[in-house]
């Protein structure tokens, strides 16, 4: 993995001043110690911190309004959908074991819905238009209604379009019904996102039309008589395939603000502490296309929850959120000071920020950007081959064999299939692996419960993630959600392993509905349950499912234009009696 | 000549390909109980003590507990996939007259889309013997990721004077595989001389290396053949300044003397152009264009009292919507 700044800093710089993004624009002309010193007077953050807990809704009534608003972000008012009037949407606050009736309003002309992200209920209150429900029409209410059966950190956003895109998500915290296992004396929500004053359907579209549209940190020759990059030989090999290591984010900060809770990194919201305090942070990246690297300077993190469930405690320094993950971690600030939040884009083009402080008021140094990540062989799913042997233009007729993978459809969806693909839980996320400080890592994670079913699978499949980063099409085993004839069958209790092999040189977040996975990552009865996993590039994750929920269900790829691409579909869970042999 | 038989083999290769990317009807969804599953390779991180992590060991902070042997997981059964019924299941609850309308969008949303483009490549003027000349060479399309509409045009003449001639195509594309389309039509001259139809077929895509590609074959309402390759590579000097080199040739199975066009090798251009993108969408440009025309269209144009070709210095503005 080699590394690189961004090549036209000064040109990117200019143009983020202009657009007055200035952190941005301080970070990635690298090595800011302070952003007070190094900024103009009048691009003096905007705030001297917002210390503002968003609001939140409880009770076994609640009721919710989908609008369109104005936010404003970094000193800069833009066009939004919310919630209730916010941006995140309403902390919705549960118990398990309760029961709940949500009342959601569709202000908007247009069709909307609201996924409860990880919450267990019945299907037809799954919120995904067109598999679990109609939709809730324009200016009409729909009542969710279902028990709470799970405690946890959750999140909630709209299936519909891509409203998501536009402000129409939030979080969502379920005390447990006896005491928590998590002893913490203060907690804050911290809701990652990403955000444009580009119109979703407008942001999908320059997409399609150039791939690599947002990417401003390509390779260039500047950059390689400079003597960055790639050398020449691994230039010209990767030329051969037609693949760009810089081909990391699809969509960056070249376009994208990064909000915690949605405020901007000169917002700078603020979580307070009393120095010694056990603080629990309830981290929700739910991001359009963002996978965050986050780290808080000085202090270690210590993981206690991976999607909801509960994980025996993993103190690290930096954790890499895929889009749709949660995780609770706990700090202990002892000190008298401030503390920075950052969580980069996994492409280092720009990075949300917050801090945490025992005072309203109190900032501390934001760190710069790192270089960003090239993709490597391994990324390409050539982690099984022998590098030495395998270099140069010898590998170029392997890199789409479909022998490799006899489930996938030869279609111009598919750009590549990986060769000799590896599992990678036991490695850092992309960009992490010389961070120099420990990463979390999928194999970190142990449940602290033992899991309700350690049956032995009764069958195995495979599902592969496929993609064309040049005609931006994406799909599992080469069909497009309006491609697929039919959806993809369990019986109810059915024990299922998948693999999941990414075919392709980017991270994808791989969400199902209605579950919890257990992810085969050594940890026998104690594996870590997941609602949503990263398969990194060229990699592949394997995990066990107990398809005990009847129903059909969404399977998709959370990254949200990836998902508009087609890589979906329908997953079914029949009654015994009715599935077929 | 050669290079039209070149141009033959390759549609027909082209052809070769796009029987290949049919369907597999036989294959399923890799539900396969047989398809094999590639075990979870043990890491070394797998035995970790996680309150005495490698690194704090390493640096004698604390000594890791010995922890159990992990687990191997369970062995996978070969039970067969049950048989996909249809998704709607959703229909038992709200009823099928409810899901159809959502159940039609949710293909629209996801993967079935369509999109459009404009994309002026070349829009420039140019000083040519002491005369000011444009050009344009444009296309659009609309359309879905595998089968477009397009629409190309290319066109010159010089200010004050009378237009030399351009063509506009109207052609069905489709995508045959992950970099190439090929694309069938037709092609009409317009300007000055006669103004021929052609049939057109062809390819474009990108090749190894990153280079746009293009051959076209065209067949005109009186039997003449003629053929055009070219293509570009954009070199990236910073992340906004691109150096594009361009080149095309034509070729004529055929002497076509109204036309001032001669069997053989007809002309070739090659181009450099410098362009600066302010956005992605919008970048002047500074270049030189090189064309000449060869055997017997070069006699032709000679008698006529015509130059053969030159360099230019070109000015425009590369743009797409």
């Amino acid at each position: 993995m080699k590394s690189s700044e961004c090549e036209d800093s000064d040109l990117h710089q200019n143009a983020m001043v202009d657009r007055r993004n200035v952190l941005r624009g301080a970070v990635l002309a690298g090595g800011v110690a302070s952003l007070a010193a190094w900024m103009p007077a009048w691009a003096q953050p905007v705030s001297a911190g917002i210390v503002r807990a968003l609001p939140t809704v409880s009770g076994e009534d609640i009721h919710l309004r989908i609008a369109h608003q104005t936010i404003m972000v970094d000193g800069r008012q833009t066009h939004a959908i919310g919630v209730n009037g916010t941006v995140p949407a309403p902390l919705i606050r549960l118990r398990e074991g309760q029961t709940v009736r949500l009342h959601v309003e569709n202000a908007l002309d247009e069709d909307s819905s609201i996924h409860w992200h990880g919450l267990l209920l019945p299907f037809q209150m799954d919120g995904v238009p067109g598999v679990s429900f109609p939709g809730i029409s324009p200016h009409s209410t729909f009542t969710y209604e279902f028990p709470v059966v799970q405690s946890g950190t959750y999140w909630y956003h709209s299936h519909s379009g891509l409203q998501e895109q536009m402000g129409h998500y939030g979080p969502i915290v379920i005390d447990p019904a006896g005491e928590d296992p998590i002893q913490s004396d203060r907690e804050h929500v911290i809701v990652l996102s990403d955000h444009s004053p580009l119109h979703p359907h407008a942001i999908f579209r320059k997409l399609k039309l150039q791939g690599g549209y947002f990417n401003f940190q390509k390779q260039t020759l500047a950059g390689q008589l400079a003597g960055r990059d790639q050398s020449g030989k691994e230039r010209r090999a990767w030329g051969a395939m037609r693949m760009d290591p810089t081909d990391v984010a699809d969509v960056t900060g070249s376009t994208y603000t990064y909000l915690v809770n949605g405020h901007g990194p000169r917002d700078n919201w603020i979580a307070l502490f009393e120095p010694g305090e056990r603080v629990r942070l309830r981290i929700i990246n739910a991001s359009a296309m963002t996978t965050f690297n986050l780290r808080i300077s000085g202090l270690k993190l210590t993981v206690v929850q991976a999607d909801g469930m509960a994980v025996r405690p993993v103190p690290v320094d930096e954790i890499q959120i895929a889009i749709a993950e949660t995780y609770d971690v706990v700090v202990e600030p002892r000190d008298d000071r401030a503390y920075t939040l950052v969580a980069e884009s996994v492409d280092r083009s720009g990075m949300a920020r917050a801090t945490l402080a025992p005072r309203a008021g109190m900032t501390a140094d934001v760190p710069p950007l790192r270089p960003r990540p090239l993709a490597d062989m391994k990324d390409m799913g050539m982690g099984a081959m022998d590098h030495g042997a395998h270099g140069g233009a010898g590998m170029v007729h392997k890199m789409r064999d479909f022998s490799a993978a006899p489930e996938v459809r030869k279609s111009p969806t598919v750009q590549t299939i990986s060769p000799m693909p590896v599992d990678r839980t036991g490695e850092p996320g992309q960009g992490l692996e010389d961070a120099g400080h420990r990463v979390l890592l999928y194999r970190d994670l142990i449940a602290l419960d033992r899991n309700p079913d350690a049956r032995a699978p009764d069958r195995t499949m495979r599902i592969h993630l496929t993609g064309n980063m040049e005609r931006y099409m994406w799909a599992f085993d080469g069909r497009k959600l309006n491609e697929v004839k039919a959806p993809i069958p369990f019986r109810k209790d059915e024990r299922v392993r998948i693999t999941l092999v990414n075919d392709t040189m980017m991270g994808h977040p791989i969400h199902l509905h209605g579950h919890f996975f257990e992810l085969v990552t050594g940890h026998g009865d104690h594996a870590p349950r997941k609602h949503t996993v990263q398969v990194q590039p060229g990699g592949t994750v394997t995990f066990d499912v107990t398809t005990d929920a009847v129903g059909d269900w969404a399977f998709h790829c959370h990254m949200l234009y990836h998902m508009h691409a087609g890589m979906m579909q329908v997953v079914t869970v029949r009654p015994r009696d009715e599935a077929g042999a | 000549m050669r290079g039209t038989f070149a141009l033959v083999a390759l549609a027909a290769f082209a052809f070769a390909q796009a029987a290949a990317a049919q369907d597999h009807p036989h294959e399923g969804h890799g539900i396969e109980a047989a398809a094999p599953t590639p075990a979870p390779t043990p890491g070394p991180q797998m035995a970790v003590d996680p309150d005495c992590p490698p690194e704090h060991a390493a640096m004698g902070h604390c000594v890791p507990k010995a922890m159990p042997a992990e687990p191997e997981p369970p062995a996978a059964g070969e039970v067969s996939a049950p048989a996909a019924p249809r998704a709607n299941y959703a229909d038992r609850i709200w009823g099928a007259e409810a899901m159809a309308a959502s159940r039609a969008e949710l293909k629209k949303h996801h993967g079935g889309g369509s999109s459009s483009q404009v994309m002026v490549d070349i829009a420039e003027v140019a000083l040519r013997s002491g005369r000011e000349t444009y050009r344009w060479d444009a296309e659009g399309w609309f359309g879905g990721d595998v089968d477009r509409l397009v629409v190309k045009t290319e066109g010159e003449g010089a200010f004050g004077d009378a237009f030399e001639g351009g063509e506009v195509q109207a052609l069905y594309s489709r995508a045959i595989d992950p970099y190439f389309n090929l694309q069938a039509g037709l092609r009409q001259d317009i300007g000055p001389g006669p103004s021929r139809s052609f049939v057109s077929l062809g390819i474009e895509g990108l090749a190894p290396y990153w280079f746009d590609v293009e051959g076209q074959l065209f067949l005109s309402d009186r039997g003449d053949l003629l053929a055009r390759l070219g293509g570009y590579y954009d070199l990236r000097i910073t992340q906004r300044l691109v150096l594009q080199p361009r080149a095309e040739v034509n070729l004529a199975a055929q002497n076509m003397a109204p036309e001032g066009i001669g069997s053989g090798l007809v002309d070739a251009e090659l181009g450099l152009r410098l362009r600066y993108e302010v956005v992605r969408e919008v970048a002047p440009y500074l270049g030189i264009s090189w064309e000449r025309q060869f055997g017997r269209t070069a006699r032709l144009t000679r008698a006529r009292g015509d130059g053969t070709g030159g360099f230019t210095f070109v000015a425009g503005l590369r743009t797409w919507f």
